[in-house]
């Protein structure tokens, strides 16, 4: 028993990356879909996107690339079918260099899986640097940072835009990110032109941003995967986070277990003096 | 006057700025919104100044054969082939150029795969270092393990909802808490070191002074 301890403690790693291994793939092989159960924060978001009338614009900013795009692809994803299936529109913006080519077919991919129109159901304005100047500036006149679109138009020459000047004339801001932008939309944002925000940012991000939801900065916030699933639960449409949660759920117990069984062999060897 | 002028300048800015923070009217409205544009056109020539220092080290380590040289030819390639690529086709997703190739077959892999190699370092680190050592690591290690718990489906099933709560709880007063005290001291800390650059006590800005 103590010679298995002691093997225990000294696991070769490359053992926890099989098991891990086995543990991505097995659900993989054979999906379950487990209920998610859906938050306060995650149900706040819905309802914003719910409370849409048609022809209503929204801002939605995607900041991230394709390292974290597991995560919140399949949040942004949610968030404009919800928000076309509501005959809202909305104005895009990628403040992450390296993902607007993916933010732009992400976006591309939506629209014509719901049959909308470039200039009139959404726009997306693309990149520009130094997001906090950026979202600044918007917030006077949006053809300040972006006289033209991703596509080279001149912001008035697309029906969509000629009634927005900035976030007064939004609804609110949708902002899905994995960056340092996030607290830009905070500090820079919402605390000078004072409009409703909601976030969507991975999973080791989400805790930063729980003392805004309690200070009411943010309206509600999808963690991660976790937060993608709760959604597409809610909207009762795509399924992949919910899948995937399930590969997160086999993955998380397998290292807690391997937390505990490590304690165990850690204590029972302690005892002996190992 | 070669430290008096940035100096001057950086109080004249700091102090307009804060200024036409608190006076509604249009004129420093306009002041802030040509700052804001001038702010963004600085920035592109900080991009400017980063891309030549990183041309210029690589270089460097090129010419005088420094360990793994080689790396570097292949980074000065790939920022080449990438500019180029950018100037001279096209960015939109299905354009077919071959920016939008280097970044579907070349960046989107890269950067998914070490990302996704953390899960596995993850997974063998956590497997050592959360150990009941002490008080503290033990409280450390269960707040870990509720809340891996308590945020996937499984974890749910198992504990009847139990584990959803607790990391719910975790989440909203003990990390909530934290946080804010973090981030109160930061502001602080922000607040009173931009005064002193503001009144040009702080002067490590400006290199060598």
């Amino acid at each position: 028993m103590r010679r298995l301890m002691v093997w225990i403690l000294g696991m070769d790693r490359r053992i926890i990356f099989l098991l891990l291994a086995l543990a991505l793939v097995l659900p993989l092989l054979f999906p379950v879909k487990l209920p998610v159960r859906v938050t306060p924060e995650v149900k706040k978001v819905y309802d914003m996107v719910d409370g849409l009338q048609p022809g209503d614009v929204i801002l939605i900013d995607m900041d991230y690339g394709p390292d974290t795009m597991a995560e919140l692809e399949p949040m942004s994803y949610s968030i404009m079918r919800h928000v076309f299936d509501r005959g809202a529109r909305f104005v895009s913006t990628c403040l992450s260099a390296t993902g607007v080519s993916l933010i732009e077919s992400e976006i591309r991919h939506i629209a014509q899986e719901k049959g909308k129109t470039y200039g009139e159901d959404y726009v997306f304005l693309g990149y520009r640097p130094y997001p906090a100047s950026v979202i600044l500036s918007m917030g006077q006149n949006m053809r300040q940072s972006f006289p033209i679109d991703f596509y080279n138009n001149p912001l008035d020459s697309l029906p969509l835009m000629r009634g927005i000047r900035n976030y007064a004339d939004l609804r609110f801001v949708m902002s899905v990110s994995s960056t340092s932008g996030v607290d830009y939309w905070i500090m820079y944002g919402h605390e000078r032109y004072n409009f409703p925000l909601a976030l969507g940012v991975t999973a080791v991000m989400a805790a930063d941003y729980y003392n805004y939801l309690q200070s009411g900065q943010i309206e509600g916030i999808l963690g991660g995967l976790k937060g993608a699933a709760e959604y597409e639960t809610l909207l009762g449409q795509g399924d992949r986070a919910i899948i995937w949660m399930n590969i997160q759920s086999v993955c998380h117990v397998l290292i807690v277990a391997l937390i505990v069984v490590g304690n165990i062999a850690y204590l029972a060897t302690r005892k002996r003096g190992v | 006057m070669k430290r008096q002028l940035p100096v001057f300048l950086t109080f004249l800015c700091a102090f307009v700025l804060t200024v036409q923070f608190f006076v509604p009217h249009r004129s420093f409205e306009q002041v802030y919104e040509v700052s804001n544009i001038w702010l963004q056109i600085l920035g592109v020539f900080t991009i400017l100044i980063g891309i030549m220092s990183l041309v210029e080290s690589h270089l460097q380590k090129i010419r005088r054969r420094q360990a793994q040289w080689q790396y570097s030819i292949i980074t000065i390639v790939g920022l080449v082939l990438t500019v180029a690529g950018g100037l001279f086709g096209s960015v939109e997703a299905g354009s077919g150029g071959i920016f939008m190739w280097m970044y579907n077959n070349v960046l989107n892999p890269i950067s998914a795969t070490m990302f996704s190699l953390l899960a596995f370092f993850i997974a063998s680190a956590a497997f050592r270092a959360f150990r009941a050592r002490s008080a503290m690591s033990t409280i450390l290690l269960l707040a870990a393990a509720f809340v891996m718990l308590g945020r996937v489906p499984l974890g749910d099933r198992m504990s009847a909802g139990l584990f959803p709560a607790i990391a719910d709880w975790l989440l909203n007063v003990p990390n909530v808490a934290a946080k804010r005290a973090i981030l109160i001291g930061i502001g602080l800390g922000e607040a009173s070191m931009a005064l002193r650059v503001m009144l040009g006590i702080e002067r490590s800005y400006m290199a060598g002074d």
